[in-house]
């Protein structure tokens, strides 16, 4: 059983109120950072802890704050993004839900380490509810003086304001995120400018997701070297996992990055197994943008050593044979499910998602999608798949934003992994209609050249 | 101009407004364009738009190439329930395709259309964030999760037996 540093309180009854979260040891973050820390050492401590930004690009969080440009007289923001919108994601909505106020918490200890006076939360609008939780939430706050002026008689004033999205997963790149915030279309910003120096409103501004600032309150209260200790290398504390797709037990687990990934799905302590008897064909690790991969690649890495959860082993082998660890969207396909028609499924994602800026990717997703549907749908042809992977690699590294590459990564590595299933629905398209692939070769070990031996 | 805010919703909009600092009230607009399809029966006209720009002192133009990115703010009228079933991958896999059929079962609407009583409008929508609680739909403010047949049912009954507000 790993550590809990975010949701070992969340099902306490009552948790969600300011009484009961209180009681339970809430807001001692913002009473030692204010009360005994300086902004800068707040900073030192979220860099001593290793905290990597839990939204899915893992960069460093004390670094990103330190990059934080302070000219005189120019306020500063701290934009908190929970437009949580990658498919597989669902961790930020359960952490609101369910405990509120550790993000407010964080937020208030936060805006002081960054002198951010007007702190938001983008919140995907389609989290309706969740944004009312949150009202209430900063409501209570604030009428038990931890935030408006003067907080805690320090001379510290913080305000946090609620801000609705209305559908939209470019909103989550977190300069389309500042322009929806300025009540515009979500297209992102070249950069640079980095939101750092030039943000919401042209100011200096940080932009980290729920569960990011969520974990500043452990790493205040137990420091940043105490933090630093839990997880393994690089992947220090612990991360929140959405587990979901063919699993008897789908949900959010906090893990501390030192549990295998075998362990992960078929402990009853997380995901229970897959479910009816069937077994294990492929899975998206961190969110529906990284690569697929198929069951053997999933538990092994290409050197044959045990896949562990975490940032480093997640992403062994680079994506010839490896994934990423990127939001925690943990996506499971049983050996009944087709990888062909879940592809064309992301593909239509993305193609619906591309805000139309770069041609690449508003034109590259629509193409992909079509091809994909063709092939699913028996039409198919082989020089398809070839013009698929072409498309792919046009796609990545030419669009302003990130969204082109996670159009891109998932029709890469399944046709990368699975590029017999995609032959076979070209070459039997009657049949390819009526039963699924399987789990044809996708689980056999994978054979490991022995140094050793030669 | 016929479309109007009550005075309890234009205080709302002050409330909205001031959430912001002093001039850079066009942040407000995407909060004010929910209320607006909120009061003004689920969609937005471009009256209703209009009024919006107005409101805030934005050019016309800024509101409709708002209104028409995010895929929340319906620009046609739509049914009094909107039933928004998520389709992406991880709700695809728990038979997000059979909730969709179904639904055309019992109501003979595809994605994109409305019943003729105008009681339901049948959506297909990219991932909400509810993929560990597949299959699901977003009815109004609420999530249904784990749907099955049985709950389609329930909620298509209780819709229809009831007066129905307008939902959010």
């Amino acid at each position: 059983m790993g550590r809990k540093l975010l949701l070992e309180k969340a099902h306490v009854p009552g948790i969600a109120t300011y009484e009961v979260y209180r009681r339970e040891g809430g807001y001692r973050s913002v009473e030692k950072a204010l009360q005994s820390m300086s902004p800068d050492q707040v900073t030192e401590e979220v860099k001593k802890s290793g905290l990597r930004g839990r939204g899915g690009a893992g960069f460093p969080t004390g670094m990103k704050w330190g990059f934080l440009a302070k000219p005189e007289g120019v306020p500063r923001y701290l934009v908190v993004n929970a437009d949580e919108s990658e498919p597989g994601t669902f961790k930020d909505r359960y952490l609101m839900e369910f405990i509120p106020h550790l993000l407010i918490e964080g937020m208030i200890t936060a805006s002081y380490a960054l002198g951010s006076n007007r702190s938001y939360v983008y919140i995907r609008g389609e989290y309706a509810w969740v944004a009312e939780i949150l009202e209430k939430a900063i409501d209570e706050a604030r009428a038990n003086g931890w935030l408006g002026k003067n907080i805690l008689g320090r001379g510290f004033d913080c305000d946090i304001y609620v801000h609705r999205g209305a559908g939209a997963y470019i909103c989550g790149e977190e300069t389309a995120l500042l322009e929806s915030l300025e009540g515009k279309r979500g297209n992102p910003r070249i950069k640079p400018p980095f939101p750092a120096v030039k943000g919401l409103w042209g100011c200096p501004t940080v932009v980290n997701n729920v569960e990011t600032v969520a974990a500043v309150v452990p790493i205040i209260n137990e420091g940043g070297e105490e933090y630093a200790k839990i997880g393994m290398g690089k992947s220090t504390g612990t991360k929140l996992i959405s587990a979901c797709g063919n699993i008897n037990k789908p949900g959010v687990y906090e893990i501390d990055m030192t549990i295998s990934v075998e362990e992960f799905i078929y402990s009853d302590e997380y995901c229970g197994g897959i479910p009816a008897g069937k077994k294990l064909k492929a899975c998206i690790p961190g969110g529906s943008s990284v690569p697929i991969l198929p069951a053997n690649l999933l538990l092994k890495t290409a050197k044959g050593e045990t896949r562990m959860m975490n940032y480093e082993s997640l992403a062994d082998g680079g994506f010839a044979t490896g994934s990423m660890m990127g939001s925690g969207g943990f996506i499971v396909l049983d050996d009944s499910q087709c990888v062909v028609r879940h592809t064309y499924s992301l593909a239509r994602f993305y193609r619906h998602e591309s805000c139309g800026q770069c041609s690449p990717c508003r034109e590259g997703t629509g193409w992909m999608e079509k091809i994909l549907w063709n092939i699913e749908t028996g039409k198919g042809k082989i020089s398809d798949i070839d013009l698929l992977w072409d498309i792919q690699r046009k796609i990545e590294g030419n669009t302003i934003c990130p969204l082109g590459d996670a159009a891109a990564w998932p029709v890469a590595a399944a046709i990368r992994h699975f590029r017999d299933e995609f032959e076979w629905h070209v070459l039997h398209p009657q049949e390819a209609q009526q039963r699924n692939y399987g789990l044809m070769h996708y689980a056999d070990p994978i054979h490991v050249p022995n140094p050793v031996m030669a | 101009m016929s479309l109007c805010f009550s005075a309890d919703k234009l205080k709302e909009v002050q409330q909205i407004i001031a959430r912001y600092p002093e001039g850079r009230q066009k942040s407000a607009l995407l909060p004010v364009l929910h209320l607006a399809q909120q009061e003004f029966g689920g969609w937005l006209s471009t009256e209703a738009m209009d009024y919006i720009a107005s409101l805030l002192g934005l050019q016309a133009i800024e509101v409709y190439e708002v209104a028409t990115f995010y895929s929340m703010y319906n620009l046609k009228p739509v049914g009094k329930q909107v039933l928004e079933v998520c389709q992406t991958g991880p709700c695809m896999l728990n038979g997000s395709e059979a909730i969709v059929a179904y639904i055309y079962e019992r109501l003979g609407i595809r994605p994109g259309e409305t019943t003729a009583d105008g009681l339901f409008t049948l959506k297909t929508v990219e991932c909400l964030g509810a993929c560990g609680y597949a299959p699901m739909l977003q009815l109004g403010k609420n999530y249904r999760e784990h749907l099955t047949r049985e709950k389609i049912d329930e909620l298509i009954a209780a819709a229809s037996d009831r007066p129905v507000v307008a939902t959010t």
